[in-house]
């Protein structure tokens, strides 16, 4: 039996700094795996729509014929499955997490990606 | 004969932090009997697993619970591999177990903080969850994510830890275990805390066990059952020595989650010391045919995933048994016969996680 086991803690807690943040006047914790939110480059999506398949809460949706990358900000987990799997490796995870928001709404992107056309076939190169 | 009056206790109230509601009959101020009824956050993701890919689930499952939500990404990605005979690379399991004891760790202080809370000791509440922002930082280094960790996939994991890192997690654990040591002291010495604590919600071992208590909450009661004997993972290369009391009471089960945090921190330095280098995941193709029953230990008990596939990418049947399910026909047993003021205590004892429950 002990009486007063807490005092020694409680005093060393009183006596050093605060242990949270006060966010958001200070930044928040972040780490370099930190999942914050999507983004994509959308200059080398070649709109296989692989994203689209393997996302479990089906937040992304890809028009082929549109050429439009369109998320869903608040239906997104953020699991990192898109870009994991992207073939092209044109998502990534940035470490910042996205601003609250009071509105329901899609970010679309317009996908400026043109496929290269092959040199023997037209002799000129875009892209 | 005195007059019984029923009081509804939840599914809101301040000592409870997810919804379930108990419908007490008292008589003066004895519970005489405590009917349980749940089902408020029932989201249907067992019968998501015909709309999502196998290989997608994974992130579904582990979304079941907030707090031990890696285990149940790996306690799927375990069934799935036996279905498909996939056999998974050591060095992937030893991640697996490392993360799952870091998982133990962050329940069980997020429980004892709870748990003080619950008695009214915030300050214990407050120290404990200061602690445990210690292991949440870890696991957002190691993993991405401070909660859902996302790291488990099929045939492995999908993120590395460098043997650096592992050094050095090693040695936080020491000094992270020299500030458990304070805070546990004082659950366990404290003059207070065991008077409030001892001999309430008294389950005696025959009704642990009749009644299908798992977890702490069994082994409170000296059932000492633990799921990590059965050595899946890495557990069956580690040294896993059970932690059971015989009391049955509140002070009891807090008393084998205190003790609990000790055996995490030297299973993770075990885990450390033990692995072996290699690859962490292996390729999986082709799709799952057939069921299986597969089990793990959570901070709270036994987990039981059930998963049937039928050789197409969607699964047709996926069941989840979590422990709190279990722990509750238990738990209206440690009510019977208690006082009205010990009740959110005894409800808290048993590490109650209602989303898991209803998944
Ligand atoms: S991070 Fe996950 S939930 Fe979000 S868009 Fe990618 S796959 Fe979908
Ligand atoms: S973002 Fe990547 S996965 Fe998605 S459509 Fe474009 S290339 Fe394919």
């Amino acid at each position: 039996m002990a009486f007063f086991e807490m005092v020694k803690t409680a005093l060393r807690t009183v006596l050093s700094r605060p242990a949270t943040i006060r966010y958001p006047a200070e930044p928040a914790k972040k780490t370099l795996l930190t999942r914050g939110h999507v983004t994509i480059d959308e200059s080398r999506c070649i709109s296989c729509g692989t994203c689209q398949r393997k996302c479990p809460a089906q937040a992304i949706l890809l028009n082929k014929e549109e050429k439009t990358w369109q998320m869903d900000r608040l239906r997104c987990v953020v699991c990192n499955s898109c870009v994991d799997t992207c073939p092209v490796k044109c998502l990534f995870m940035d470490t910042q997490y996205t601003a609250p928001t009071v509105t329901r709404g899609v970010e679309i992107v317009t996908i400026t990606y043109v496929k290269p056309v092959k040199a023997a076939d037209k002799g000129e190169i875009q892209g | 004969m005195t007059k019984q009056i029923i009081i509804p206790f939840g599914p809101q109230h301040p000592v409870l932090p997810e919804p379930i509601h108990l419908d007490l009959v008292l008589e003066d101020e004895m519970v005489v009997e405590a009917i349980p009824s749940i089902g408020y956050i029932h989201r249907g993701f067992e019968k998501l697993v015909e709309k999502r890919e196998f290989t997608e689930y994974v992130y579904v499952a582990e979304r079941t619970c907030g707090i031990c939500s890696f285990i149940h990404g790996l306690t799927y990605c375990q069934g799935i591999e036996e279905i498909m005979q996939v056999e998974v690379p050591e060095r992937a399991l030893f991640l697996r177990t490392i993360w799952s004891e870091y998982s133990r760790l962050h329940s069980h202080l997020l429980w004892l903080g709870l748990f003080a809370d619950s008695f009214g000791f915030e300050n214990l509440f407050m120290n404990a969850w200061r602690i445990r922002e210690r292991i949440l930082d870890v696991m957002e280094q190691t993993t991405g994510g401070r909660v859902i960790q996302g790291s488990c996939k099929i045939g492995g994991v999908r993120r590395d830890i460098s043997g650096e890192k592992l050094g050095q997690m090693s040695k936080d654990l020491d000094s992270i275990g020299q500030e458990l040591e304070e805070l546990t002291n004082v659950f366990l010495r404290d003059a207070s805390i065991k008077h409030r604590l001892k001999n309430v919600g008294v389950l005696s071992r025959d009704d642990a066990y009749s009644l299908g208590a798992v977890g702490p909450t069994a082994r409170g009661s000296g059932v000492s059952l633990d799921m990590r004997k059965t050595g899946y993972a890495a557990y069956g290369k580690l040294n896993l020595e059970t932690v059971a009391e015989n009391d049955g009471d509140c002070y009891a089960r807090c008393v084998v989650r205190c003790r609990e945090l000790f055996t995490s921190i030297d299973l993770i330095q075990q885990a450390v010391r033990k692995i072996p280098d290699g690859p962490t995941d292996v390729k999986v193709t082709g799709t799952p045919d057939g069921e299986y029953f597969t089990r793990s230990e959570q901070p709270r008990g036994e987990l039981v995933h059930y998963l049937k596939g039928n050789g197409t990418k969607f699964l047709v049947r996926s069941r989840i048994r979590t422990p709190t399910l279990t722990n509750i026909p238990p738990l209206v047993k440690m009510l019977q016969g208690c006082e009205l003021a010990d009740v959110p205590v005894i409800v808290l004892s048993i590490d109650p996680c209602i989303s898991c429950t209803e998944r």
